[in-house]
């Protein structure tokens, strides 16, 4: 499971962050994922309410998630589409040089706490 | 209890792993070891394409293997017979080896004389992907029966490796994977990549491969 992997990595963060602003009470996480991160939403909040549970800073914390959408360019005509609906291939043109603008993230934003 | 306050933090997750990645890259750098992150399906080869290799180049470079698995020792067993180092990393579930975890390989393997530690990730094409595990190369093992529509589905994994090999070359009459369009799919995804066809069986192309670890292993030590 690549989410629980993701989640050990986002407590750790968050273990320095709380220490940095001096804070001992994390009663939120808010993250922005990618659509074309490969991460699941609904497992990484699964993956969340089992690991949250090992840490006191972390027990009673929801998780929020903030979608983004992905968005392509295309190098042949210099326009943007949206990735999921179109993939590689330029829907405007038909070139399949593109690359990814964004969403690709995997980012915390922010948190409440105290 | 006082009250929640909102504290931005706008930090990749992946950001610490990154960090702890390049700090093992720097120390590999200095000891003079290269390490090699070989991934593929399961049943691709792995195990018997790292023996060949061994055999070929152990009386020219001193190598240690780390076998990742979820469980069991079958492949380090299979690899302490070629007599070099050897160690076994569980990751204990998960679907992937991350800098950490290669870190902790790289202890128990005493890396200090070894000039070639390759690390064999779990078998799987999606995870191992996303994390850098420190290696200063990553290399990728797809073998014939598993079809040369792989770079479709597994574009990220294609995408991120230096060298690609083609194995089971010598079943090619017997399946319908052309070898010629399993390139242009991948060099779409990864121009610089290299593609070396073999058949860890028959031995046919390891000379390539072979060639490719000696001139970065020199490359690395320089």
């Amino acid at each position: 499971m690549h989410e629980l992997g993701i989640i050990v990595h986002i407590a750790k963060t968050l273990d320095q962050v709380a220490a940095e602003n001096e804070v001992t009470k994390i009663g939120s996480v808010t993250l922005e994922i990618g659509e074309v991160s490969g991460v699941v939403p609904e497992y990484l909040t699964e993956c969340w309410n089992f690991y949250r549970k090992k840490s006191p800073l972390l027990a009673d914390s929801g998780m929020k998630i903030e979608m983004l959408p992905a968005v392509t360019f295309c190098e042949n005509c210099k326009e943007t589409y949206p990735t999921v609906e179109y993939g590689k291939q330029c829907p405007h043109c038909g070139s399949h040089e593109t690359y990814l603008l964004k969403g690709n993230e995997c980012n915390i934003k922010e948190i409440e706490a105290c | 209890m006082s009250e929640f306050k909102v504290i931005e933090i706008k930090k990749n997750i992946l950001e610490d792993n990154d960090r702890e990645a390049d700090k093992l890259r720097g120390e590999l750098k200095n000891e003079g070891t290269f390490l090699l992150n070989l991934m593929s399906s399961p049943g691709s080869g792995k195990t018997t394409t790292l023996v060949r290799t061994i055999e070929a180049l152990k009386d020219e470079m001193r190598i240690g293997v780390m076998e990742a698995d979820i469980d069991s020792d079958v492949d380090a067993d299979t690899i302490a017979k070629t007599g070099v180092k050897a160690v076994q990393i569980h990751t204990g579930g998960m679907c992937h080896l991350d800098a950490d975890m290669t870190r902790q390989g790289i202890e128990s393997l005493e890396t200090g004389d070894v000039d070639l530690a390759i690390l064999e990730n779990v078998g799987n094409l999606v995870c191992p992907a996303e994390f850098d595990t420190g290696a200063v190369k990553n290399a990728m093992i797809l073998s014939v029966p598993e079809g040369d529509d792989k770079p479709l589905k597994y574009p990220l994994m294609f995408s991120i490796c230096d060298v690609l090999l083609i194995n089971k070359t010598d079943v090619l009459p017997y399946f319908d994977f052309d070898i010629e369009a399993c390139k242009e799919r991948v060099k779409k995804l990864n121009p610089k990549i290299q593609i070396i066809p073999i058949s860890s069986r028959t031995g046919e192309g390891m000379d390539a491969w072979y060639d490719w670890l000696r001139s970065e292993v020199a490359e690395w030590k320089r």
